[in-house]
């Protein structure tokens, strides 16, 4: 009699239906509907930091060590950090927040799953409207950089496309941590680890400023990785450090989409 | 369709025809819970089959354990020759579902509603418009096409997701409780485009509380309890092995019941003592009235029915209340 | 010969059924009068669904809890410490907006930071939950099927939520003591100004909830189009004056500015003239009154009064 026992290449077995498509088609038409106000708001979000800490504080700071070492604006400073931590904090809303939501409240998945749809196709699809919603906010964002004379280097063009690969990473591993929530209160939790990393990560004041044990902490933290390469590529300081932040953000995403993959049946089919 | 002649030693066979899902010892547990706890049984193509059972019999989960949305724990589950847990995509893209609570989508149209749900089956849009709009007219729902979800009514929803379990011109559907929620019109006609459906050739799997439901639906039904199957067979077959042809209530009030239960215990082939009334099961119930007359007794009210499923579904689950 | 089965039908009658005595259930004589019950619902209603409310921020607990002690250091720890590092180096000063010269930039952003996490905090205790009174979990109906009143409710509400802010304005002016953040002796004063401004923003932000019949995608404008603005522009990091004349009255408008002002009055003594310290009181009350009052209205009229 046959039991349970998977084969280990046989793991996705049952859990892509190969329509990633619907569920994209799906998210879109959600978009048309109605949410586009409320997408294209999450835009300003950064600006209001970058116009409010660049400026006003920008004024009582003046200049910071950059990339490299050599002094930029305050504003400059920061401008890049932004762009990275609202590339983790869109990505993670929308792998933890929203689809826990979806799944639990809305039903969302549970008529998605009652067709020939898999939980695969559901997972590549969220994270891919994911990082459809940070490409836009990267490229809006980048608009406003160089409006505000903050680019300076043709490599900065490479932020958008790292912005969305810093979604990806946290996406990926957002949408793992969701597998294990069973509450809004562990959501909260969630959101309560992401200030310290937004606020310690060399975002607003550079990690020189933390003894030493503190600066290793930050160092391991992956929005630490993002905003120093998102730094480097906006002034086109390129050193070797820059090709292990990218790759650090490359290791992540790839960790994160497996771990998500292992935890498919304990997300959606429970 | 599987061409797998199902010579089953095992579980329960249907009679003689093609099994279009069939299980085997299907086991679900949660924790310390048996939510399904050994459970066969065998579907034949065409068959309309009921699952009958109390709040938190397993109804539900075994529904979902066929559709592949929920791992099993154990036990041999194939639906049209198909592991679900194997191939859930394949094995949901012969059935039509219809959940217990409407899972529709609110951020669509009713119409979307239609036509998304179909796209996630990998349907054309060619092939979906026209049919969203037939469908739509199954559901008496045309002119709500463009509204939102949020406006419809609890009925126009229901009907709305059955309409939606059809988009794939399913050669299963599973109804988990499909009219509640429901007014007695609507019921129905539900149970008229059930019932062609059946016999357009498509299999029936309906899970319900409502008796008049499972008898006007199901050529064979199942009663389950507590994870188990209490007893299978056609409502006919149950009501036989598990009723009397007839059933006579009386009342003598609250207080006499129990001294009147003492006195009539052998009239009849089965004596039930409720707080309100006695049931005395029997095959001819104006004879067993005739007997309590005789000993002297007379009812506050009396009545004489035929033997439901209800009764069969009492015996079977206990009249105590469920979780 | 008669099979009998009795098995769900024991002296005790069958389960399910008749375990207590209904006279007893129906009418034990420990309800007191119709109208007594009335008359205490009218005077103590607004406690009741208090009450209510803590029993059920009980699942809350420790997430809000954690919250409550965490923000607070992170939040002092970057901003006030390490941003105050490049700040006090750096080439502007903060402080004694009266030109009494600069303070330390912790001393500075302290009380402020403990006014702006409360308002934020209101964003999220007085949005959705109010939603889903009304509509998604219906929450407020149960209690509207009491004598409670509609208004009651909304007080009730507003209160349980200031509660809550009570404790976490504490929390924040223990952890400025620990840091030195706040000379002062009138410091503790920052409580009741944080829960004030918790008040002047949260009311009327309750009351524009309770007007809202659809999803509440609103709330996500208010928090980027209000909150946020208000956290950042509003005088938490730099003193209005920094900013260009066209963009200080943000701060006018927000009950944050004028909360901070008053916070920073109270942990090491800002300078300003009495006229002012006597408008922040004044503006706060008023947005606390008028927001109360459209609640109140606003509650009445979807729970039919």
């Amino acid at each position: 009699m046959s039991t349970l026992a998977r084969p280990r290449g046989r793991r996705l077995a049952g859990l892509y239906g190969r329509n990633t498509r619907a569920v994209l088609e799906r998210g879109f038409k959600v978009i048309k509907n109605q949410n586009w106000v409320v997408m294209l708001s999450g835009f300003f979000e950064p600006v209001f930091y970058l116009l409010a800490m660049g400026l006003g504080l920008g004024g009582l700071v003046g200049s910071v060590p950059g990339p490299g070492g050599h002094p930029i604006a305050y504003t400059a400073y920061i401008a890049p950090a932004l762009l990275a931590a609202s590339a983790m904090n869109g990505a993670v809303y929308d792998s933890t927040w929203n689809v826990f939501f979806k799944l639990r409240f809305a039903k969302i998945y549970h008529a998605m799953l009652q067709t020939s749809l898999g939980p695969m196709d559901i997972a590549l699809g969220e994270i891919t409207m994911a990082l459809f919603r940070g490409l836009l906010y990267a490229v809006g964002f980048m608009v406003v950089m160089l409006v505000m004379g903050l680019v300076t280097s043709r490599w900065a063009v490479l932020m958008i496309p790292v912005a969305v690969l810093i979604a990806l990473g946290f996406a990926s591993l957002g949408m793992a941590v969701t597998s294990f929530l069973k509450s809004f209160q562990q959501m909260d939790i969630v959101a309560l680890t992401l200030l310290p990393m937004f606020l310690f990560s060399s975002t607003l004041f550079p990690i020189s400023v933390f003894p030493a044990a503190i600066q290793w902490l930050v160092m391991a933290l992956p929005l630490w990785h993002g905003i120093e390469l998102m730094r480097d590529l906006a002034v086109g300081h390129l050193a070797p450090a820059t090709a292990w932040h990218a790759l650090y953000f490359v290791v992540l995403s790839v960790l994160g989409i497996w771990f998500t993959a292992v935890r498919l049946r304990a997300l959606f089919l429970r | 369709m599987t061409s797998r002649a199902t010579a089953s030693t095992d579980g329960v066979v249907a009679s003689g025809t093609q099994a279009v899902i069939r299980a085997v010892g299907l086991t679900k547990v949660y924790g310390r819970v048996r939510a399904v706890d050994g459970v066969s049984f065998e579907i034949a193509h065409g068959e309309s089959f009921g699952l009958l059972g109390p709040n938190g019999a397993g109804k539900s989960t075994t529904m979902r354990i066929i559709g592949g949305t929920l791992q099993r724990t154990g036990g041999v589950m194939t639906v049209a020759g198909l592991d679900p847990a194997e191939s859930g995509p394949e094995v949901r893209a012969h059935l039509g579902v219809v959940p217990q609570e409407d899972n529709l989508d609110e951020e669509l149209s009713v119409r979307d509603n239609l036509i998304m749900y179909g796209r996630y089956f990998g349907l054309p849009y060619a092939y979906l418009r026209p049919k969203a709009d037939e469908l739509l007219e199954f559901a008496q729902l045309a002119e709500w096409a463009k509204a939102k979800v949020g406006d419809l009514s609890g009925g126009m929803k229901r009907r709305l997701t059955i309409a939606r379990s059809l988009v794939n011109e399913p050669q299963v559907l599973l109804l988990d409780e499909p009219t509640t929620g429901l007014d007695p019109q609507a019921r129905h006609v539900l149970w008229d485009r059930l019932f062609r459906l059946k016999e357009a050739g498509v299999t029936l799997v309906v899970t319900t509380h409502f008796m008049d439901e499972a008898e006007q639906l199901c050529d064979r039904l199942v009663v389950m309890d507590h994870g188990r199957i209490m007893a299978e067979g056609t409502p006919r077959e149950l009501i036989r092995g598990y009723s009397t042809r007839e059933v006579l209530e009386v009342r003598f009030g609250a207080e006499h019941n129990a001294v009147a239960a003492e006195r009539l215990a052998d009239v009849g082939s089965r004596l039930e003592v409720l707080p309100d009334r006695l049931l005395i099961y029997a095959d001819d119930g104006d004879a067993a009235l005739r007997q309590v007359a005789a000993r002297g007794l007379s009812p506050i009210t009396s009545l004489v029915r035929r033997s439901s499923l209800e009764d069969v579904f009492l015996r079977l689950t206990g009249r105590s209340l469920i979780d | 010969m008669a099979d009998q089965d009795l098995s769900h039908a024991g002296a005790s009658g069958p389960p399910g059924y008749a375990v207590a005595d209904l006279t007893r259930l129906a009418a034990s004589g420990g309800v007191p009068d119709a109208a007594v019950l009335a008359r205490r619902a009218r005077r103590w209603g607004w406690w009741y669904y208090i009450e209510y409310w803590l029993v059920n921020a009980k699942a809350w607990a420790v997430s809000i809890g954690l919250y409550m002690v965490v923000m607070p250091l992170v939040y002092l720890i970057a901003l006030g410490l390490g941003l105050g590092l490049l700040v006090d180096r750096g080439v502007g000063t903060v402080g004694g907006s009266g030109g009494s010269g600069g303070v330390p930039y912790l001393t500075f952003v302290g009380p402020a930071l403990l006014v702006a996490t409360v308002v934020m905090s209101v964003g999220g205790e007085l949005t959705y939950p109010v939603m889903a009174g009304f509509k998604w979990r219906r929450l407020y109906w149960a209690p509207r099927a009491t004598p409670v009143s509609p208004q009651q409710i909304a007080v009730g509400h507003l209160g349980g939520v200031l509660i809550r802010f009570v404790l976490q304005s504490t929390v924040f002016w223990v952890m400025l003591l620990l840091f030195h953040a706040a000379p002062s002796g009138w410091s503790w004063l920052t409580v009741p100004v944080g829960v004030l401004t918790a008040a002047a923003f949260g009311a009327p932000l309750q009351a524009y909830a309770a007007h809202l019949t659809d999803e509440g995608y609103q709330f996500a404008f208010v928090q980027r189009f209000v909150i946020m603005p208000m956290f950042l522009f509003a005088g938490t990091f730099f003193p209005l004056s920094v900013m260009p004349v066209y963009l200080q009255w943000i701060g006018w408008i927000s009950p944050v500015w004028h909360g901070t002002q008053l916070a920073r009055q109270a942990a090491y003594g800002a300078v300003e003239p009495l006229w002012l310290t006597l408008v922040h009181l004044a503006v706060l009350l008023l947005f606390t009154s008028v927001g109360v009052a459209l609640a109140r209205r606003t509650y009445a009229r979807r729970l039919g009064r």
